[in-house]
């Protein structure tokens, strides 16, 4: 299977494990990765905060390359995802776009990586690469805002109760816990504009989880993987409660049942060490 | 701390409510003030003017008290509301209309740091063609921290390099030219 890649920003950056892990899975998986040629930045929160036809425009630049491949676009970022889902539906209702001429021909769709793989590679793909069973690793499933919302724009089934996400972990053994903050907000760039509100943002989510009964959150964006996992110590200071939780992207998890060498390289560029909890549980 | 003073008698200014509802292209008028907004977002702890007010100061045309409010930038654009309104008003998106105004007026906000956040973002983005983190993160400190700021946030930085998740060179390409063209006709095509 064939498809074209956009990564956004943050995977050559902050979100490198995220690039190496999907990568590896991909691989198992047989999933061949096209990166989008010369891609930009999607513009994210900054250029909807400033201007309107920069926000479709930016994402929009990109769009018309995805079009010409005519290959089903799959992003891992939810704030990428978001602003090429917005664009993309915009020139499908035919809206006038600065730097995109007529003849925008959308045989194509724009995807969540964590959509794609359940929705397009499904489970029984996925089963068939499962080396090491992660069973007793008990997490919940946190999606954050943008992969289900708006619904207008995702067309998510249930915004509020994504499952893709959980189903791709129990199909690798993990002990998934439901509850009620799947799609609740991390805080996003408040985290350095507003720290102490983004803090008390994510500290709802670890308490959350761990009243699920989780001992670690999976997550399928970079920016809620940087909040959650980056800032423990402060949000420890904060609230005078001791926060440890590993904070996984969900294509690790794939990676490590998949039995990919990698794994602890990825893990290394965690700031809360998941080592300890994955040898308690035999997974390291 | 708010910079929004709602005044005790209030003259409604339908021309003002107008604006917002053209400049946004959602229907203001159509809230009914069900609080489903209000109830649903997840920062209304951090806000002076919780959503379903801000809305109903729009109807009145207070304008100008909504864009000198917290809220604007306090939203975390998390889109709950827009996903719940039963009026079907992207309200988020009004969120966004406000931002761009205060903005494009220099409104004066006791919320200084989002506005700084936006244009450094958007200027590493106009130079590379993506956006250059490390480059990004310094522009944003400095302008709004100063040099305190920035030896504040070095062991982060720091500690973040050791992990490998700074790139040191600024990414290259070759599309560049056309984001800075997309940057300079938007520029243009504002009124």
């Amino acid at each position: 299977m064939k498809v074209a890649y956009y990564p956004g920003c943050s995977l050559e950056g902050i979100a490198r494990e995220y690039g190496e892990s999907l990568e590896a899975v991909a691989r198992i998986l047989g999933i061949e990765l096209e990166e989008l040629a010369d891609w930009t930045c999607c513009g994210a929160a900054s250029a909807h905060a400033t201007d309107d036809m920069l926000a479709l425009a930016l994402p929009a630049r990109n769009l018309k390359t995805a079009d010409k491949t005519g290959l089903d676009l799959v992003i891992p970022c939810a704030a990428c995802y978001s602003r090429l889902k917005h664009a993309d539906k915009a020139l499908r209702s035919g809206e006038k776009i600065e730097g995109v001429d007529d003849g925008y021909k959308g045989e194509f769709n724009v995807k969540h990586l964590v959509d794609f793989i359940w929705e397009k590679v499904g489970e029984k793909a996925i089963l068939a690469k499962v080396k090491k069973s992660l069973g007793g690793l008990k997490a919940v499933c946190y999606y954050g805002c943008l992969i289900t919302r708006p619904q207008k724009i995702t067309g998510a089934s249930d915004p509020d109760n994504p499952e893709s996400m959980d189903n791709i972990l129990k199909a690798l053994g993990v002990e998934v816990k439901d509850w009620s903050y799947k799609t609740d907000c991390c805080g996003a760039e408040h985290v350095l504009t507003m720290p102490e509100v983004a803090w008390k943002m994510i500290q709802k989510l670890y308490d959350m989880a761990e009243e699920a009964g989780a001992e670690a959150i999976a997550v399928a964006c970079p920016m809620c993987h940087s909040n959650l996992d980056t800032h423990q110590p402060e949000v420890s200071a904060q609230v005078g409660k001791q926060y440890s939780v590993p904070i996984f992207y969900f294509t690790e998890l794939m990676g490590l049942a998949f039995g990919d060498p990698e794994a602890n390289k990825w893990f290394a560029r965690h700031f809360v060490d998941p080592g300890p909890l994955l040898r308690e549980k035999g997974l390291l | 701390m708010t910079l929004a003073k709602v005044p005790e008698k209030i003259i409604p200014q339908p021309s003002l409510r107008r604006k917002i509802e053209e400049l946004s292209g959602q229907k203001i008028a159509a809230c009914f003030q069900c609080e489903k907004c209000t109830n649903g977002c997840p920062v209304t702890f951090a806000m002076d003017i919780v959503p379903h007010r801000l809305m109903h100061m729009l109807q009145l045309g207070l304008l100008d008290e909504a864009l000198r409010s917290d809220t604007i930038w306090v939203c975390a654009s998390c889109e709950t509301c827009t996903t719940r309104c039963p009026n079907d008003i992207d309200i988020a998106h009004v969120m966004d209309t406000l931002r761009q105004l205060s903005q494009k007026e220099g409104i004066k906000t006791a919320q200084k740091n989002a506005p700084i956040f936006h244009s450094a973002f958007l200027s590493s983005l106009r130079r590379h063609g993506r956006v250059h983190e490390p480059e990004m993160a310094v522009e944003y400190t400095l302008r709004s921290g100063g040099l305190m700021g920035l030896r504040k946030q070095a062991g982060t930085g720091m500690a973040m390099f050791k992990r490998g998740k700074i790139k040191l060179l600024p990414p290259r390409v070759r599309a560049g030219r056309q984001v800075k063209n997309i940057f300079n006709k938007v520029k243009k095509s504002r009124p």
